[in-house]
């Protein structure tokens, strides 16, 4: 059997359009399968690549602290009492605690005016050491981070974000040794970083102006004290594995009761990480269960359309069984309209949903993040794969009851 | 050798009762007769029909079809068989409804895999020569009843089929067109073709050369007419 063989298409094509509103309801339901199946899954890839940003280049096992208020009395101290977080808790930790890796110390300012010359922009100026970019991967667009140079000689030097770069130097190609003022105290700028992400405890990354922690410190007088804690673990430790080592350090350290919830805040990335991995896991077990539910269903109305179909040509197959159709060309016609309904369906559900993922993206592009929803090529050439079997599924019942008519029963069906 | 050799046929039908509706039929064809079998509803002539056009199985005896033994075939042997040996005329005409004349003629030469081009140029041919060549592109639902039985012998002859199989082809048409039709076959005959008509009117059984007869499941008497012609049924169209 030549497979472009045009007769063959022809009668295909002829019984299809024969009953066109009625082909046409029932590759709506095979067509809306398939955008279902394809628009949720590149709108769940979409959302999850969209959602992966916001952690981009931050380190998974990592956690912060935060400190809080106690609300327990312990050792002489009254419940409901405010308490900070020193530098030397950094040591603290990294003496007491085997597993940590990194242990740094934040502080930050929010909503301070950021100025260069007449321009004003809005942002966060964090004080930071240089191990932070072991927590936060800086991705340098130009110059250098902060080093431990800047913070021993208390030098105003400044990285900047993406966002705070483009307020304020428009058109500037290389901000590296202009000087930016905030709080009237300018700090020559060093680095631009394009980190995005929107966790951690400090704010938009794209909003910052990242200073050596120790300038911060004396500006400010904030002496001893910082706001922040970060630390990751060591390889093959887990954070939540030594997170409650580190609460339990500081905590002693500060008078607080060990039994007191309240008291110290901890942000545990790995935890957030996998909450999120497990909610886009869930995502995408829903998709595939309406996608391919309805996919499903709409094979089966396929299925029962040509049952119809096949029920009501019971005289015309006859009749070809009479003048010497085979069974198996009765059954390749059955299959193959079955197959090319549904393909087709499909194929066009693929198309509307590549169609308006390409809107979404769009529309999300429009709001600054650069994001892909679309689905692979390879995925969609696997859903058309799909679909033919599919299809193929469909038309055996059909077919099947295609073969056991008999040319007498048609003849004499009057 | 005779085209058709039918020896001692049985068929019973398992609906129910066990129904036996051909009782021993033993029957011989030459090539190139024009015959008719006849009896009333019930007799067991359809059954004898769908047995010698390969639409039915039967239990017992031999047929033989052109010296092939025709029994317990495959479906797909079978639908062969019918498509090279047999061309079958029916009562209500049975063509495709959604497909023209031409396209209704050209269908025994598409299942045996006649390129497009050839199979309509022969069955325009096969159009003309009963004088249909003008209606080859009308959809049957716009041809007449006469019209329709000669667009399904153009379709039944276009293989050049050993026998001709009609059962009951003009029970759907006026006594006119009867006459028309009846005189197809006749002139078919004359051109060598085998023609086996199966009827209940007597009418169109006088217009061929050898009656026979079935009562219950068996033959009854084989009657020859040398001069079907002057048969008092055929004469101006007055068969029925």
């Amino acid at each position: 059997m030549r497979l472009f063989d045009l007769d063959k298409w022809e009668e295909i094509l002829q019984t299809i359009t024969r009953n066109k509103s009625r082909s046409l309801l029932t590759a709506f339901g095979v067509f809306w399968g398939v955008f279902m199946l394809v628009f949720l899954m590149g709108g769940g890839e979409g959302l999850k690549r969209l959602m992966a940003r916001n952690f981009e280049g931050f380190a998974q096992n990592s956690c912060f602290v935060m400190p809080g208020t106690t609300t327990k009395a312990y050792k002489g101290f009254q419940s409901g009492r405010s308490w900070t977080l020193e530098l030397a808790d950094v040591e603290r930790i990294r003496r007491s605690v085997p597993g940590v890796e990194t242990v740094t110390p934040m502080t930050a300012r929010w909503g301070v005016n950021v100025w260069r010359g007449e321009t004003k922009g809005n942002g966060t100026l964090k004080g930071i050491r240089a191990d932070y970019a072991r927590i936060e991967d800086p991705h340098l667009t130009y110059g250098r981070f902060i080093t431990e140079a800047d913070e021993r000689e208390y030098r105003k030097v400044c990285v900047l974000g993406k966002r705070i770069y483009e307020e304020l130097f428009p058109g500037v190609d290389n901000p590296c040794g202009l000087y930016i003022c905030v709080d009237s105290i300018y700090y020559q700028v060093v680095g631009v970083s394009k980190m995005t992400s929107n966790v951690g405890v400090m704010g938009s990354a794209e909003r910052s102006v990242m200073v050596p922690l120790t300038t911060m410190q004396r500006i400010y007088h904030y002496g001893d004290q910082v706001q922040t804690l970060g630390f990751t673990a060591r390889r093959g430790v887990t954070v939540t594995e030594i997170q409650d080592r580190v609460e339990s350090v500081i905590k002693r350290a500060h008078f607080i009761a060990p039994d007191d919830g309240q008291a110290v805040f901890m942000f545990n990335m790995e935890a957030l990480f996998r909450m999120v991995d497990n909610l886009f896991e869930g995502i995408e077990i829903l998709v595939w269960l309406i996608g391919v539910g309805t996919l499903l269903s709409g094979a089966i109305g396929v299925s029962n359309i040509m049952m119809v179909t096949v029920r009501e040509r019971t005289s015309e197959i006859g009749i070809r069984r009479a003048i010497g159709a085979r069974p198996g060309s009765i059954l390749r016609q059955v299959m193959a309209e079955s197959i090319v309904l549904t393909v087709l369906a499909g194929l066009a559900g693929i198309t509307f949903a590549v169609l308006m993922l390409q809107g979404l993206e769009t529309i999300v592009a429009s709001t600054g993040a650069d994001v892909s929803f679309q689905i692979s090529f390879r995925m969609a050439v696997g859903a058309a794969a799909v679909l033919a079997v599919l299809g193929g599924l469909a038309g055996l019942a059909p077919s099947f009851r295609a073969l056991a008519i008999k040319p007498i029963d048609a003849i004499r069906d009057e | 050798m005779s085209l058709i050799h039918l020896e001692n046929i049985h068929k019973t039908y398992h609906a129910g009762a066990p129904l036996h509706v051909l009782k021993g039929i033993s029957l011989d064809i030459e090539r190139g007769e024009f015959v008719s079998i006849m009896g009333a509803s019930g007799s067991g002539k359809s059954t004898l029909l769908n047995i010698l056009g390969i639409l039915d199985n039967y239990d017992e005896g031999e047929y033989r079809l052109n010296d092939v033994l025709i029994k317990n075939l495959k479906e797909s042997r079978a639908a062969d068989y019918r498509n090279r040996m047999i061309g079958f005329i029916f009562q209500s005409f049975n063509l495709i409804p959604f497909k023209n004349a031409m396209e209704n003629v050209a269908l025994p030469l598409f299942y045996q895999g006649v390129g497009r081009r050839r199979r309509n140029a022969l069955a325009m041919e096969y159009l003309e020569r009963l004088g249909l060549r003008d209606w080859a592109h009308h959809l049957p639902s716009e041809l007449s009843g006469g019209q329709k039985q000669r667009v399904a012998i153009a379709r039944a002859i276009i293989t050049h089929p050993q026998i001709i199989l009609a059962d009951e082809p003009t029970g759907a048409l006026d006594s006119q067109t009867s006459v028309e039709v009846m005189e197809l076959l006749r002139r078919l005959n004359e051109e060598g073709m085998t023609v086996v008509v199966v009827t209940h009117e007597s009418g169109v059984a006088y217009r061929t050369h050898k009656i026979v007869h079935i009562k219950d499941g068996l033959i009854g008497k084989i009657e020859e007419n040398p001069n079907p012609g002057a048969s008092p049924f055929g004469e101006g169209g007055l068969m029925k």
